[in-house]
């Protein structure tokens, strides 16, 4: 055993894959047999990360919308290295996930397969192919619990035999049958593998020396082709339905139905994707986002938070620390900790802003994603998102906008193409105002009268669609199409959604804050050398003559700048009238994002693109904003 | 069963049951492939949505399908036992 496993190190330990993801790179060194490594793999919400968190103890995102953990967690169990893996329905490099899946079980020494019982015939095809990569597979059905509420049964028998690899049955939410696992690991074999596929196989096994990626190189694997400098194989589909057909067989052979029945969660997801039943429940869940995130957190908790921690008692105790050292009013003490201070407004704005509204968001979405509803709601709004060259899986990172718009940037990854990564981007950073900012929005709009909000709120969507629409006609190629597999609808486990939201929150602060940072910095720096002040006399006679606003307005759309609320919150100092609050709040909604979105843009969208949306938002916020005021005003 | 008496998946009515006569060529054929939506296989479809997107069911099976995609495929009505007799057959 010892000897074949030291083989496969060897053959796969190749740089490249390694650079894929920095988590390998702590793996120890080929050959050492002390520290076999075990890749947990399966399709989306099969139950994977408890399994793996039961094995390692380790901390991992579990999801039930397709395709939203792309990290992989390692863990120790035993002896062993365990890795966790995206969801997927198979092993290519069709998506980031794939790629990611790939590396790991081209690298592992065994694969627990973990498959979803009531959905066998989708999570077989993944089983057999992982057979046929020549890998030591043990098959992990799970949900056996819901089996029987279900009214199915599965031959376990006939399917270890079918299959050529040992079958072990869990429920993993109840933690059933988990004591097998060891077993699992131990009895890991080669399986069966059809007789054509084995020559072919053999041939290719020759050139590149390892069967895992002489499979994926026969199914047309282009990356790994190159690596061995050999010619891609073309042979993906006639493999894929020759599998497709073997499992469709095994199915017929191992499972039987002992009665049909519709369950109430079934009905649920049936209704939420129901014209006349979904869009009452789509409704329903934003009011009581609205209610969680907009009432009890935005503004409730934000307030104590901000104004108490922050202003009064951060901000003053950080100053008076700092006067000991340099003068307050020197270049750096007005860096440091004067109006955009980097210690000073920064970590207010990140810990006592920021932070709770992140971690409301994502725990809503967390909710909405393991009830089932998340992709249910994706379906729903597909068609509306077609118009704007969007898929309906671009609910997500439209939802988190509303939140933070640097957040709901990042998240664009998780759309199909680039095309459609730059259109939502585009309609982020433009139109959806974030959290913080409708906050000071709704309130001055308030103040200006039920008419002044109509025509914000027609304005604001228009130009939504409008973007959208544009960069569909203008951008060339096509969006992709929605295909989604929607999971049941479930009761969410709290335990899960806790550490998830945890998880989530802490990942966007690791990699959002540098940027809030750098942006204070360098806004802190144009303040001491003058040139915000330039930058304000430039703006004025557009802000004066053009939108018909004072001229101190100008201030309020350079503090935009820095936050988006600060832009915002200028403007209460102003004795403006209800056209003009109308005005003045549409140019700084569509005027540029904060300063920590155009870092993260930059980063996931490239220099070019990014500062042709940032500029792009300059000029649309002024012209759009001006044509308001000149139909008004 | 030929694609002259087939239809494309985004126009047929809710409740029916059908079966896959084409799927569109290119990229996105793996993936139905795994999915388990290719010739031949029968499903039923759960919802159709104003403007095309349309929810299938296959074997406890829930997956939505967008406009783009589905007037692509192309399924037909049939006569549901006698087909699956035969599809039977063919995997034995």
């Amino acid at each position: 055993m010892s000897e074949h496993l030291t083989t496969v190190n060897e053959v796969n330990s190749h740089p490249e894959h390694i650079d894929h993801h920095k988590h390998l790179k702590a793996t120890p060194v080929a050959g050492d047999t002390l520290h076999l490594k075990i890749a947990l793999v399966g399709n989306p919400n099969v139950g994977k990360s408890i399994i793996f968190n039961y094995l390692s103890g380790l901390y991992m995102d579990v999801s039930n919308y397709p395709g939203t953990t792309v990290e992989i967690s390692q863990g120790q169990y035993k002896k062993y290295i365990m890795y966790d893996t995206p969801g997927v329905y198979g092993i290519s490099s069709f998506s980031a996930e794939e790629n990611v899946t790939r590396d790991v079980v081209i690298e592992a020494d065994t694969v627990l397969n973990i498959v979803d019982s009531v959905h066998l015939e989708r999570d077989l095809f993944l089983t057999q192919q992982l057979i046929d990569m020549g890998k030591r597979v043990s098959v992990i059905l799970n949900f056996k619990d819901e089996l029987e509420r279900e009214g199915i049964t599965i031959d376990t028998i006939q399917l270890s035999a079918s299959l050529g690899v040992p079958v072990f049955q869990t429920s993993a939410v109840q933690k059933a049958g988990f004591e097998q696992l060891d077993d699992a690991i131990i009895k890991a074999q080669h399986g069966k593998i059809d007789q054509a596929l084995h020559t072919k196989l053999h041939t290719m096994l020759i050139e590149v020396g390892s069967q895992a990626e002489a499979l994926l190189i026969l199914e047309g694997d282009e990356s790994l082709a190159q690596k061995h400098g050999i010619h891609v194989g073309n042979e993906r589909e006639d493999l894929y339905i020759e599998r497709r057909n073997r499992v469709n067989l095994i199915v017929n052979d191992v499972l039987k139905e002992t009665k049909t029945r519709t369950r109430i969660s079934t009905l649920l997801g049936r209704w939420a994707v129901n014209i006349w039943t979904g869009i009452p429940m789509l409704l329903v869940a934003l009011y009581l986002i609205y209610l969680f995130v907009g009432k009890l957190i935005a503004s409730d908790l934000v307030n104590i938070t901000e104004k108490h921690l922050g202003n009064e008692i951060w901000e003053p105790w950080i100053r008076s620390v700092v006067s000991h050292f340099i003068p307050l009013t020197s270049w750096l003490g007005t860096l440091l900790v004067g109006e955009f201070g980097v210690i000073s407004m920064t970590v207010t704005y990140l810990l006592f802003l920021l932070l709770p509204l992140v971690i409301a968001f994502y725990l809503s979405l967390s909710l909405m994603e393991d009830s089932g509803y998340l992709p249910r709601l994706a379906t729903l709004v597909d068609r509306s998102l077609n118009a704007i060259g969007l898929n309906g899986g671009a609910v997500i990172p439209l939802i988190l906008g509303f939140g933070c718009v640097t957040m709901a940037t990042i998240t664009t990854r998780l759309l199909g193409s680039e095309r459609e990564k730059t259109i939502a981007t585009t309609i982020l950073q433009f139109a959806i105002p974030c959290s913080a900012q409708i906050a000071v929005v709704a309130a001055l709009l308030a103040g200006a009268g039920f008419g002044a909000m109509i025509i914000y709120s027609v304005t604001i969507f228009a130009v939504f669609v409008a973007i959208g629409t544009i960069l569909h006609r203008l951008l060339p190629g096509e969006s992709s199409p929605l295909l989604l597999d929607l999971p049941p609808m479930r009761l969410p486990r709290l335990d899960n959604i806790v550490r998830k939201t945890m998880f989530r929150s802490y990942a966007f602060m690791k990699e959002a804050t540098p940027w809030f940072f750098a942006g204070a910095l360098g806004v802190g720096i144009m303040q001491v050398t003058g040139l915000l002040v330039v930058w304000e006399n430039l703006l004025a006679p557009i802000v004066t003559g053009w939108l018909q606003l004072p001229r101190e307005a100008s201030t309020a759309f350079v503090m935009g700048l820095v936050r988006r609320d600060f832009g915002a919150a200028g403007l209460y100092e102003l004795a403006l009238t209800p056209h003009q609050v109308v005005v003045a709040l549409v140019t700084i909604t569509l005027f540029v994002p904060c300063i920590a979105s155009l870092m993260v843009m930059l980063k996931e969208r490239g220099m070019k693109e990014a500062l042709i949306i940032w500029f792009t938002t300059w000029i649309g916020a002024f012209v759009i904003g001006g044509f308001v005021s000149q139909i008004l005003i | 069963m030929t694609e002259e008496t087939s239809v494309p998946l985004h126009t047929i009515s809710k409740g029916s049951r059908v079966l896959i006569v084409k799927v569109p060529e290119g990229k996105g054929k793996s993936q139905l492939i795994r999915l388990g939506i290719l010739k031949g296989e029968f499903i039923r479809c759960l919802e159709r949505l104003p403007g095309g997107t349309v929810v299938i069911e296959k074997n406890r099976r829930e997956i939505a399908i967008g406009m783009a995609l589905a007037k692509s495929i192309f399924v037909a009505y049939a006569n549901t036992e006698q087909i699956e007799g035969k599809v039977r057959k063919k995997y034995v």
